[in-house]
């Protein structure tokens, strides 16, 4: 036997688990469900609910399950008649001023008090007092509270502080006077702060934006993925008919745990607000409305003279990306140009992914964040960084001094300060190292020397060793690596688009880009193919409405590289049409070649030539190293960070009311740990 | 001002006032800290707060609060979280002299009543209530641990023991004209010997 388990019973039946588990994860094991409100796998052990009470034998009274370690030959009975009376009293005390107003409660149908109340409460309540109510507290413009549903769990202040790093809650006074508070009633000003909503077990804290909307048993559940970072977070859309009422997370311990960030938990709004719904055509410097026969026509025309380049946007998925490939290389090489941030890469994927997978990150002692600022660009990573720094990791950042919820040792702007002593000292000791890379340099890189000699670094202080590569990139945009594997850039590795204004196109085609507005393009014929309507779209000749990544199937490939589906929730609003199809049909006109008819063949046809890219879920294995020269030599560039405003970074975010609220509140509130700590 | 007793209650406001360490505190600050091993300094939260309350005539305001949370380098909820979860903490202003009359079983059996409404009666103020003068805040609370001398009160930090009316007025008179009072047993008893 090995000295890690021990025997112990669970209601008579023995079992053998690992001693560092507590009694409620062992019956978990064995199968038997043990009741909770305080207690979360996240976060870390409160005990203050009672609801999980178990009997071990011998004890004299009934034990907190949650809290309690195992011991050798420890008999734990689960379901016996003592176990229900003490968890039909704690409920009891629970329900005593836990309002009546189900009925009205967002959480109703969903509630785990609810639920549990369903096995163990009392159907009439022998309180005869007066019950306590509890004024309501300002969170911000995402969480609505309704403080008297409260049960004092302290799930959302243990989240706040260990999960958001943003010690901002609290449970203020005591016994009946106990209350759950932001300091000074202020607003979370965290990128996580949604996760309180489903962390909340009773109706305490609830979605604002979706007060009052709808019921869950109404809505219709679809399985997608957060476009709005690279991380490619696992979410659930909710809709009913033809609307999105919600989005939530789904449990993917790979990548973003339980948590999604604010942005695609609340932006759903912005969805349809100004949607590009029909064809327009600009007529004597106005746009007109126009139908899919005349644009198309039009284009096509336009396409026979000019010479075209296609910009991929940062929400393309694979498939749209395949098509737009397959139709461009009728019009020769080098004219499709996903890195429109100028993002420097080498040929290799491990020259633009995340190579260490993100659930280990925090096993990292030593992090160096060059020119990212992961808080706003990728929340979900940022807490993956926030855990190694409670795992006692240090933290050097050069670029921005940016203010993150975690202490970082700042080097200076440069990416010459990588040879500051202190880094080299700290890195020498290292014994896992991390190297994360960001936009704010990659994009402004001029000497691909310079990129090289970051890989030679990083191999030089084993960031890269033969089992591993911790030399990360990080960008934003959901589409970046996917249409970088299917090949969708030119053959220049610096400033690529910055250079394309030396080829001299003559009609860009704009996939969702909001760079079509570029000067480089003014004397181009512009063709914008989008959902949402701004400077992209104002600037251009033609306007395509096509379908948002919820109106149609998709893969998108995160920030690791591991492909993920994202599914059709409900029909396209307008007339839009997949990009997909209209390239097919631009096809057609021009006796290109282009096979698939369906989406479904379209998407076979591309899993065929990527054949890496179909096993979903799992990160792509990488097969050409990026080589390592000798000499270091370092550019002097600027910093030039991709987002600057979390709640309003992309076009969908920017014409959400919920975001916009949310720069009104959140952002112009100083953030509480700058001052104290 | 009336309202729930000055400790209990969850809200805190501005004094409006900068809260900055007095240097004798500075100098006890250090010294409390050491008490604590290095990374735990946090655990100085409860002296340090009784430090603040003394220093600013006797309540938490807000700018204590950061000001502890800076000193501490902790975050301002949880100090809040302390200020608001023990009694002793008054979270809004108090009188020069916060009278706490014990109620609880054996001083109320020896006729606490009556001290009560002879203190309200002599100092003008009802219970939770801070006099005109703001000489005076009366508050009753529950057992202070000197039962065998009841009844008895406390008015900041001094026990006044085995009180009957005349002695409880003689006290207050005492201290409204800024003569010094007996602290302990009025009836001359030391500590809780046989009467």
């Amino acid at each position: 036997m090995s000295e890690n388990l021990v025997n112990i019973k669970i209601n008579q039946k023995e079992i053998q688990v690992d001693k560092n588990l507590t009694v409620m994860q062992a019956c978990e094991i064995a199968g038997e469900e043990i009741p909770r409100f305080c207690y979360h796998d996240k976060l870390s052990i409160a005990g203050n609910c009672r609801m999980c009470l178990v009997e071990i034998e011998k004890a004299p009274k009934l034990v907190s399950s949650c809290t309690m370690p195992l011991m050798e030959g420890m008999s734990i009975i689960t379901n016996s008649e003592k176990v229900n009376a003490g968890r039909k009293g704690v409920m009891e005390f629970l329900l005593i001023n836990h309002p009546l107003d189900c009925p009205i409660c967002d959480q109703g149908g969903e509630c785990d008090l609810q639920d549990q109340a369903m096995y163990y409460g009392f159907d009439k309540s022998r309180y005869k007092e007066n019950k306590r109510a509890v004024d309501n507290k300002n969170m911000g413009p995402l969480v609505n509270t309704i403080m008297t549903r409260c049960i004092h769990c302290t799930r959302c202040v243990r989240f706040a502080t260990e999960v958001a790093g943003v010690p901002e809650l609290g449970m203020l006074g005591r016994g009946e006077n106990a209350e759950i508070t932001t300091y000074l009633e202020q607003s979370i000003t965290s990128e996580l702060s949604g996760n309180v909503i489903d962390l909340c077990p009773v109706g305490a804290l609830t979605s604002k934006p979706y007060q009052f909307k709808a019921r869950p048993w109404e809505l219709k559940r679809t399985d997608s993925i957060d476009i709005f970072d690279s991380v490619g977070s696992n979410i659930r859309v909710d809709s009913r008919a033809e609307e999105i009422l919600r989005v939530t997370p789904r449990t993917n311990e790979f990548i973003n745990e339980e948590w999604i960030s604010d942005k695609v938990r609340f932006n759903y709004d912005g969805y349809y607000q100004q949607r590009i719904d029909i064809p327009y055509i600009k007529k004597n410097q106005k746009l007109s409305s126009s139908s899919w026969e005349e644009s198309l026509k039009i284009l096509k025309n336009k396409l026979k003279s000019l010479k075209p380049l296609a910009l991929v946007g940062e929400h393309v998925d694979l498939e749209t990306g395949y098509a737009i490939n397959k139709f461009m290389s009728n019009f020769g090489k080098d004219n499709v140009e996903c890195r429109t941030d100028n993002q420097a890469i080498l040929e290799n994927l491990d020259s633009y992914r995340f190579n260490t997978p993100l659930n280990e990150i925090e096993n990292s002692d030593l992090i160096v964040l060059l020119g990212t600022n992961p808080k706003i660009e990728t929340p979900i990573i940022n807490h993956k960084i926030f855990k190694a720094y409670n795992n006692n990791s240090r933290i050097f950042n050069i670029g921005e001094n940016i203010s993150l919820n975690y202490q970082t040792e700042y080097l200076g702007d440069k990416l010459s300060n990588l040879n500051n002593e202190k880094l080299i000292k700290a890195l020498k000791k290292s014994s896992n190292p991390l190297i994360i890379i960001g936009s704010a340099f990659l994009s402004k890189i001029k000497n691909i020397k310079t990129l090289k000699s970051i890989f030679s670094f990083a191999d030089k202080y084993n960031v890269i060793t033969k089992d591993k590569n911790n030399l990360n990139f990080l960008n934003p945009y959901a589409s970046r690596v996917g249409q970088l594997i299917l090949g969708n850039t030119t053959k220049n590795l610096c400033e690529p688009f910055s250079k394309l204004k030396k080829e001299k196109f003559e009609i860009v085609l704009s996939f969702g880009s909001e760079h079509i507005a570029s000067e480089q393009f003014d004397n181009c014929f512009r063709v914008y193919f989008g959902h949402h309507g701004d400077e992209g779209a104002m600037k251009s000749d033609i306007i395509l409405p096509t379908p948002l990544y919820t109106e149609k199937n998709g893969i998108f490939v995160n920030i690791e590289g591991r492909p993920q589906e994202a599914k059709k929730c409900h029909n396209p609003i307008g007339s839009a049409k997949e990009e997909w199809s209209i390239i097919k049909k631009l096809s057609d006109e021009f006796s290109f070649v282009f096979e698939p008819n369906t989406f479904e063949q379209l998407r076979s046809e591309l899993l065929k030539k990527h054949t890496k890219l179909s096993i979903f879920h799992e990160i792509l294995s990488n097969d050409n190293a990026s080589p390592i020269i000798t000499d270091i030599e370092f550019e002097d560039c600027k910093t030039q960070y991709p987002i600057n405003n979390f709640y309003m970074s992309d076009i969908i975010s920017k014409n959400s009311v919920t975001m916009a609220k949310c720069v009104e509140e959140i952002t112009s509130t100083p953030s509480l740990l700058e001052k104290s700590a | 001002m009336s309202g729930n007793h000055p400790g209990l209650s969850n809200n805190f406001s501005r004094s409006g006032v900068k809260f900055s360490w007095s240097k004798d505190n500075l100098k006890s600050i250090k010294n409390i800290i050491s008490k604590y091993p290095k990374g735990r300094e946090q655990s100085a939260v409860m002296p340090l707060l009784y430090l603040a309350q003394e220093q600013n005539h006797n309540w938490i305001s807000i700018e204590c609060i950061e000001t502890i949370a800076e000193t501490l380098s902790m975050p301002k909820i949880r100090v809040t979280e302390v200020a608001s979860f023990y009694s002793m903490y008054n979270t809004r202003p108090v009188g020069e002299n916060l009278v706490q009359i014990c109620r609880t079983s054996p001083c109320w059996l020896r006729g606490s009543n009556k001290i009560t409404n002879t203190i309200c009666k002599e100092t003008k103020c009802e219970i939770n209530d801070t006099s005109e003068d703001n000489k005076f805040t009366v508050v009753e609370v529950e057992c202070l641990g000197a039962c065998s001398n009841g009844p008895m009160i406390q008015i900041n930090n001094d026990f006044f023991e085995d009180l009957d009316e005349d002695s409880t007025k003689k006290i207050i008179d005492n201290i409204k004209e800024g003569k010094p009072n007996i602290i302990g047993s009025q009836k001359g008893r030391r500590s809780s010997e046989n009467a």
